[in-house]
């Protein structure tokens, strides 16, 4: 009984968190008078938020923060950073204590709907595959059975594992390693047979740790769904739409061949009335979002467009082709809703 | 005992002839002990030079990845190129002097309070210096005023971070450790009872725990707008954690003072606390020394836990080094190696410093 009362006094401050957060345009106005976007991002993963060596926070994740800061506040470096670990990353967004959390985090419907969080879009499909070495002769996971697999404890990887094996009524030993760095030695020293993590992942693991990338492979099957995108608590509706069309410009950007080189030139030259609406010279998107009409200029010009981020970040450290993240008009998944 | 009854007779002989007489009766007393030497000395052997070849004689200091693929022992240029990143972590690049800086105040207070025993004329500094230095190292640390620009302590990070940590952890538990054990020890129900509950509590639960509920379960139950800082929270939680530690270590000694020398204090008709400034606690402490500093070492050493909750202490900044671009991630063995060789010189300097506090306050003792 009184164990009860205390759960139920637990999340009823939780509800009453969430619902204080309800008013709009606190969160913006807040910014505003600070004149910083505290961003919550991941304490270390390549391509998405890392310190580089001169401490400084880059990646993928960090340019939404980026973008966001440049259109609220007109510049991009007006970010304050929250490195947050798994655990921590809700309840920080569910306190106050940042004000968005971009942090490599896979939307499902119990963390939009229960958690009281609002998802702004997504920045990088990514999903769970396996890496193999070539020796081991396997053409695709459905050969896998008795395979013995490195996996990290406590994770979607270890669950979505179990279920795909499950499914394919195939049976397999995992090797539970909670440390990164172990784990992927584990592998690469043969004490399993099959590495199983994100494909982003996978993908950095063979680039950089292999001693000969060539040697390893990865099975073309994906097993789970990972959609990554930026979040922010619910109930601020105003906020959760900048973040949203801070995000969509980019992709925007992209699709109408703005980048942050020409985008000057397309300012003050482009007839294309999409271009016009998305850089403020036909006006009227910057007020509908409680932003000046050069909101979605200032991205472009100072973090670039969705590709240009990719490029640097993804391509770059992770050697990761653009895949499932390619514009809709390349085969990909990202599609800009009309910023109109 | 004397000193003269201890002491060998004076060696004679050669060099050669005293080297042979001292390893027959240090190291080949008897077969079961040859068989120890030699077993040792092979394991050394075995041990000790590819240790050697991997860390010095086929290593590179080069900082750059080219550098580390050409050779085949260490990559020593990974901790080269990522040093500041190490060392200060997320702090803005420009402005590392003023973590430098405030890490030599500190190390510099320190000293000067552990050199107050062999200095005596240093005692009378120790409050002060504490009192005008640890403002100036908040200052330079946050910044915010005479110029500085202000600087979260989201990015605080790397062996300033440490130190920050594990001295205001001392400092803080050291205190409320001993007021722990005194209320333990105390007559009254209440204040008893509070001790001994708060004690067996927070031993009965790791660290990990204490900073887990402290990172993300207190923040929910603050209202709205509310948030108590990430870092102070782990700062409190260490406090409490060790400062329970440290209690029961505190209680040993006092169980150790002889009955006598309470009742010396009552007869002396000393009050409670001049009894136990006076007399009681002076013993007490000086017996607890070795496992005060055990208490002070664990501590130190689990300032890096904060890795956890998102906080870059020094392991965590070594961490985020092999992470700020996937090329290093393969060189762990050096990063590892390096921090725990920092991590080594402290551990090993706070001990012999405990060897020599203890040697010191025995003096009195030693004829």
């Amino acid at each position: 009984m009184k164990i009860k009362t205390i759960l139920a006094a637990g999340a009823m401050t939780v509800a009453a968190v969430a619902a204080q957060n309800a008013q709009a345009g606190a969160v913006l106005d807040g910014i505003k008078a600070k004149g910083f976007v505290q961003c919550g991002v991941n304490t270390g993963l390549p391509g998405f938020s890392a310190a580089n060596a001169e401490g400084k926070w880059e990646g993928i994740d960090v340019d939404v923060c980026r973008a966001i800061a440049a259109a609220v506040l007109g510049d991009a470096n007006s970010v304050q950073y929250t490195p947050l670990t798994a655990a921590q990353r809700f309840t920080a967004l569910q306190s106050g204590e940042i004000d968005i959390l971009s942090r490599n985090t896979t939307a499902t419907t119990t963390r939009d709907a229960k958690l009281g969080l609002t998802f702004v879009g997504i920045n990088y499909y990514d999903g769970q595959g396996f890496l193999i070495p070539k020796a081991l002769g396997v053409k695709s996971a459905t050969e896998l059975d008795g395979a013995t697999v490195c996996v990290e404890p406590g994770t979607t990887t270890e669950l979505n594992l179990a279920d795909y094996f499950r499914a394919k009524g195939m049976s397999f030993e995992p090797v539970v390693i909670e440390n990164i760095n172990e784990a992927t030695a584990a592998f690469f020293s043969g004490r399993c047979d099959v590495y199983t993590t994100d494909a982003s992942g996978l993908a950095s693991i063979r680039t950089t740790m292999a001693e000969n990338p060539d040697d390893y492979m990865i099975l073309p099957e994906i097993i789970s769904k990972e959609p990554l995108g930026p979040v922010v608590a619910q109930g601020d509706e105003q906020w959760s739409d900048v973040a949203r069309w801070a995000l969509t410009a980019m992709v925007e950007a992209e699709e109408l061949g703005v980048t942050m080189e020409n985008v000057d030139d397309m300012k003050a030259n482009s007839t294309n009335p999409g271009i016009q609406r998305l850089l403020g010279v036909s006006p009227g998107m910057g007020e509908a979002l409680g932003l000046d009409e050069e909101w979605a200029y200032r991205i472009i010009k100072n973090v670039g467009n969705y590709g240009e981020s990719y490029e640097k970040n993804v391509t770059a450290k992770l050697g990761l082709e653009r895949g499932l993240n390619a514009l809709w008009t390349d085969g990909g998944l990202q599609y800009a809703w009309p910023v109109r | 005992m004397s000193d003269n009854a201890k002491s060998p007779p004076l060696p004679t002989g050669t060099f050669a002839e005293r080297a042979v007489s001292w390893s027959k009766k240090n190291l080949f007393d008897g077969w079961f002990n040859s068989i120890l030497t030699i077993g040792a000395i092979a394991f050394l052997l075995w041990l000790i030079p590819p240790i050697i070849e991997w860390g010095i004689v086929n290593a590179t200091l080069e900082p750059t990845i080219e550098g580390c693929k050409e050779v085949s022992g260490a990559c020593w240029g990974f901790v080269n190129a990522n040093l500041r990143l190490i060392l200060f972590g997320t702090y803005p690049y420009d402005e590392q002097w003023r973590p430098l800086l405030a890490m030599i105040i500190l190390m510099g207070i320190i000293c000067g309070s552990l050199g107050a025993v062999k200095y005596p004329g240093l005692r009378k500094a120790i409050i002060p210096m504490w009192v005008i230095g640890v403002p100036i190292i908040a200052i330079l640390m946050w910044g915010g005023v005479l110029g500085l620009t202000y600087v979260q302590n989201s990015y605080w990070g790397g062996l300033p971070l440490t130190l920050i940590l594990s001295s205001i952890g001392v400092i803080f538990a050291f205190p409320f450790g001993l007021l722990l054990a005194l209320g333990r020890q105390s007559h009254m129900p209440a204040i008893k009872t509070m001790s001994v509950v708060y004690i067996e509590v927070i031993r009965g639960v790791p660290l990990i725990t204490v900073l887990f509920m402290a990172s993300v379960m207190f923040p929910l139950f603050l209202p709205d707008g509310v948030t108590i800082d990430k870092l102070l929270r782990a700062q409190i939680g260490i406090i409490l954690f060790t400062a329970a530690y440290l209690a029961e270590v505190f209680r040993g000694g006092l169980q150790a003072v002889p009955r006598g020398q309470f009742e010396a204090g009552d007869s002396l008709a000393l009050s409670y606390w001049q009894s136990m400034r006076l007399i009681i606690l002076p013993q007490a402490l000086r017996l607890v020394i070795p496992p005060t500093v055990n208490s002070f070492i664990s501590m130190f050493k689990d300032t890096t836990l904060v890795v956890i909750i998102g906080l870059f202490d020094f392991l965590g900044t070594v961490k985020l080094a092999l992470r700020s671009d996937p090329a290093w991630t393969k060189y762990y063995v050096e990063g590892y190696a390096f921090a725990a060789a920092i991590f080594f010189l402290i551990c090993f300097s706070m001990a012999k410093y405990s060897a020599y506090l203890e040697k010191e306050l025995r003096k009195g003792e030693r004829r």
